[in-house]
């Protein structure tokens, strides 16, 4: 009975988060401009958003393309940068570790409307043009504390002689560095790197306040743009929809798979 | 006889393993009983549906006459003291020492009294204000113990309370914990996979291994008289041999034949002797001498030294004696008849059921193997395969049936081993070669020894 | 040794250069007037000013109830995932934590869509809805991540001591999933006094939030103006984050 009433409630909960999403990928498969009116299956839109042939805007396909961009790159240059500050921090100590580890929290605290305001005036002070640069550079401060504190863990866990040892048996720093120490911090790099991408990916604010005048938008902005404008351009349904199922599968593979992995390892 | 828990046929399954099978045990009143075996043998389990956290498959667990069975862990007047303690991290001392009391609406003055009362026999006086996490391994403990005594069960139970304590800090418990029995006079049941710590806290130890109670006794029972190989191997140092019971009180083993004090095995039987490495005495006169041997090893443990012979028939030995030989001296030795043990042996083979496939194979434990049986295609047969013809080998494909090493036993001259196959069925095996626990191996019989026949012959 | 703890020093001039220096910057604007002269002309404008002031009160008010909406309904849902009794299955959990990874703005104007199909006025209510519905996830998932990771011990001890089990629940395993909470708590309560797009998609204008003035003032230049009032969003951060010394320690996002 209790077991009923959980699993009622869970499922009730899950239908209503996904109900807009559910509602936005059914009128994907029909022509209308305006969302809500069904004027029969057809898959046009798909095929529009696929061959850029749009009805509305054209530029949503660039947008596409500059957020997919930006995200690779913020995430490439955070992975990089954080790795490499959380095996300092990692062997700072006392007052210095945990002042740079205070430092390291700020943007993580901090709501994407300061770290926006605050980058737009220091891109005013320093009279830096806005635009892709800028954009990076946001993105980049903001997805690098993840980095940090996922590579950290990993340093933690790691056996502190194991540098040495690679030293010890004949490895120079640079070979110790690259056959023991990075393979020892490749998960930790890999999920920095993905929550840095899907970090980026889901960022507005911050772009928002750095893209300058050039007329860069990447999706958040657009959307944005589009919806004060008052119509939606009629492909963001289909673009949604395929950006959801995309997310879904990923995350139940990656989830089944460490399921199945946790299982085996429990029978060992 | 004043029984306050009676555990009548207990079994327990997860999923289908079996973790508790057919458990019978009464525990008196007051009395320190010790659930001793090694990690995965049932004994916390136990111990959890004992406390009401797990419900039995079967059976009922009696107190002071009334089955527990359906009572929730709430409502048992027993309380625990948890592996690693369990304290309220959101409580102070006192508050966590005070938790049972104050849901039991004593009022504040008795609290008061109680707390200050159990913090004192806990040697925690003044420590009620502290934050339990910044308490030692050994404090935690302490509070841990008081909190449960503080609400008077009748009976403590207690999970390897001492497991997370260093060496030093885990002797200095033992004390307390065997004077705080005797302060309460309550029972205490208590959950340890180290013997020493079984043998020197319990009145009463209970032997448990694959979810089955191997032997109960008091410690110099056990560890005098142990009922198999199991309980004498888990128990103190042994050597545990192959013999031959000549006929009552003459057993034969290591190549000789000694007296001692065992009957009714029958005649030309085979056994199992163990004798304890302090049992083996060194003599300088010839008339004393049962045996000569060679010393091969000797290393002091502090108190005694620890020796290791080959005696005359080429078996090895554990002499542990206060005098130091030196390597590579012969010894003359002997061993007083009250000091050897003899076992019925549990098994002398593997008798498994096989069915016949063809004239050259027979299908056993899902693997067929290539042994000859003269029998018709599908008769069902019984094949009783000697411990010494199961070939083990390293590479697993090479097997006929593949499994894991469980269990090893030296018996001076030989390892006796319990592999468990995939499916999880369990083979004896006596080996030269060394294998270590969990080695996965490719199983095979030699066809020598094999006898097969007709299943209900 | 020493060698390799240099390898910060990048990151930290990275982060002076990005992080502390732009927050300075705040604090210059927000105390200068637009000839660059040092001024509390605009602090004290904000405070003046009926609109910002009144802005700034639904905002809190806004953030707060959606605060308590989340944890009223993502407590709940948190404690049923973490249950092994309840829910065995990683799947469920993933349903939840994935609307997370999917861009807010997107699954915002989903909502506000399937509201004005459905012929729902938009206003308060929908705000609140939408709110709740775009940060329920990041209470849901560090309550979620405290909660598995407890000791079950600590439950079975309470009831060993003689606690029911829902005594248990409320002496110990409330209090010991606090810090969850927190930083669940951490994870709306800012973030909604400082959206901007949400509220205009969800009011249809109607309804500003202070994030929304903050965004129009720059926009329109006023530079200094919106420096001051990024600066007072500043102070309550200070302060929330006063209750939230432990974050760091448990239920964080990672």
């Amino acid at each position: 009975m209790k077991k009923f009433f959980a699993k009622l409630y869970i499922w009730v909960l899950l239908v209503i988060l996904y109900a807009p999403l559910v509602f936005i990928a059914v009128f994907s498969f029909t022509e209308s401009k305006v969302l809500g009116s069904w004027e029969g299956f057809s898959t046009t839109l798909y095929h529009n958003l696929l061959t850029g042939q749009m009805q509305g805007n054209a530029s949503l396909l660039a947008a596409v393309k500059n957020t997919v961009l930006i995200a690779l790159a913020a995430a490439f240059i955070s992975t990089l940068l954080g790795t490499v500050a959380a095996i300092g921090i990692h062997n700072l100590k006392g007052r210095r570790k945990k002042a740079v580890t205070l430092l390291n929290n700020i943007p993580m605290i901090n709501p994407d409307i300061i770290t926006g305001v605050s980058l737009f005036l220091l891109f005013v002070f320093l009279h830096f043009s806005q635009g892709y640069l800028t954009v990076i550079l946001a993105h980049i401060t903001f997805c690098t504390p993840y980095v940090v504190l996922s590579v950290m863990p990993k340093l933690q866990q790691m056996n502190p002689n194991i540098y040495e040892a690679a030293l010890d048996l004949g490895a120079t720093p640079s070979q110790a560095l690259r056959k023991v120490l990075v393979p020892e911090l490749k998960p930790g790099m890999v999920s920095g790197f993905i929550l840095a991408f899907t970090m980026s990916l889901d960022d507005f604010a911050v772009t928002f306040f750095t893209r300058g005048t050039i007329g860069l938008d990447t999706l958040s902005t657009y959307i944005y743009t589009d919806a004060r404008k008052g119509g939606l351009t009629p492909e963001l349904r289909p673009l949604m929809t395929l950006i959801f199922l995309i997310i879904l599968i990923l995350l139940v593979i990656i989830n089944v798979r460490q399921d199945r992995i946790n299982k085996q390892t429990v029978q060992r | 006889m004043d029984k306050i828990i009676d555990i009548r046929h207990l079994s327990k399954s997860f999923g289908d393993k079996k973790v508790l099978e057919d458990i019978n045990l009464y525990i008196r009143r007051g009395e320190f009983i010790t659930l001793l075996g090694p990690s995965g043998c049932g004994k916390t389990t136990l111990l959890r549906m004992i406390a009401g956290f797990l419900a039995p498959d079967e059976g009922a667990i009696l107190m002071d006459g009334k089955d527990l069975v359906g009572i929730p862990p709430h409502e048992r007047p027993l309380n625990t003291v948890f592996q690693r303690y369990a304290l309220f991290p959101h409580l102070d001392v006192y508050d966590n020492i005070a938790f049972g009391l104050k849901l039991k609406k004593v009022p504040q003055d008795e609290i008061d009294k109680r707390v200050r009362k159990v913090l004192k026999l806990v040697a925690m006086s003044d420590y009620e204000d502290r934050d339990v996490e910044t308490l030692s391994g050994g404090q935690q403990q302490r509070i841990a113990i008081a909190r449960a005594i503080v609400n008077q069960p009748k009976v403590l139970l207690l999970d390897e309370p001492l497991a997370a304590l260093d060496l030093k800090m885990r002797k200095d418990m033992q004390t307390e914990l065997k004077e705080m029995h005797r302060k309460l006079g309550i029972t205490f049941i208590y959950v340890t996979h180290d013997q020493e710590e079984a043998l020197t806290l319990s009145d009463t130890i209970v032997v448990l291994n694959e979810g089955r109670i191997q032997q109960i006794g008091t410690p110099t029972d056990i560890y005098n008289e142990p009922v198999n190989s199991f309980v004498a191997d888990f128990i103190g140092e042994s050597n545990i041999l192959n013999g031959t019971m000549v006929r009552d009180r003459r057993v034969a083993f290591i190549g000789h034949e000694f007296d001692c004090v065992d009957e009714g095995f029958g005649e030309d039987n085979p056994v199992d002797v163990v004798i304890r490495p302090e049992d083996i005495y060194f003599t300088t006169e010839a008339e004393k001498t049962q045996f000569t041997a060679t010393v091969k090893s000797c290393t002091f443990k502090g108190v005694h030294y620890e020796m290791f012979v080959d005696t005359d028939t080429g078996n090895e030995l554990m002499i542990q004696d206060y005098d130091a030989y030196p390597v590579g001296s012969t010894v003359r030795l002997y061993i007083e008849p009250d000091d050897i043990q003899v076992m019925r042996k549990e098994r002398t083979d593997n008798t498994l059921p096989g069915t016949v496939k063809d004239a050259e194979t027979i299908e056993i434990l899902g693997g067929a193997f290539a042994l000859k049986s003269g029998f018709e295609p599908g008769t069902e047969v019984t094949v009783q395969v000697p411990f010494d013809a199961v070939d083990l080998l390293d590479n697993l494909d090479d097997g006929v049936l593949s499994g894991e090493v469980h269990f090893i036993l030296y018996k001076g001259d030989h390892y006796h081993l319990t592999v468990r196959t995939d499916d999880g069925d369990d083979l004896w095996v006596d080996t030269d070669d060394i294998w270590d626990k969990g080695d996965l191996v490719g199983i095979n019989f030699k066809s020598k020894g094999i006898k097969i026949r007709r299943k209900d012959e | 040794m020493s060698k390799r703890s240099n390898w910060s020093i990048p990151y930290v001039i990275f982060l002076v250069l990005f992080v502390v220096l732009p927050l300075v910057l705040v604090l210059v604007y927000a105390f200068q007037d637009n000839q660059g002269r040092f001024t509390f002309g605009n602090i004290a404008k904000f405070f003046s000013d009926r609109d910002a002031l009144s802005t700034f009160a639904v905002s809190l008010e806004v953030a707060l109830e959606n605060t308590v909406l989340c944890i009223l309904i993502g407590y709940p849902a948190a404690w049923i995932l973490s249950n092994r009794k309840l829910n065995r299955s990683a799947v469920t959990i993933v349903l939840f934590i994935l609307p997370m990874w999917i861009n807010a703005l997107m699954r915002t104007l989903a909502t506000a869509q399937l509201f004005t199909m459905l012929g729902v006025t938009l206003g308060k209510g929908t705000l609140l809805f939408g709110m709740v519905y775009d940060y329920l996830p990041f209470m849901i998932y560090p309550i979620y991540n405290v909660l598995a990771k407890m000791d079950k011990s600590y439950a079975e001890a309470a009831v060993d001591l003689g606690a029911t089990p829902w005594t248990a629940f409320w002496k110990v395993t409330v209090p010991l999933s606090m810090p969850g909470v927190a930083s669940g708590i951490l994870m709306v309560f800012m973030p909604t006094v400082s959206t901007f797009a949400i509220s205009e998609f969800l009011t249809n204008n109607k309804i500003k939030l202070f994030g929304t003035i903050i965004q129009e003032n720059i926009n329109s230049s006023m530079w200094n103006y919106g420096a001051a009032l990024a600066f007072i969003m500043l102070v309550i951060i200070g302060i929330t984050s006063l209750f939230n010394k432990d974050k760091e320690a448990e239920g964080s996002l990672l």
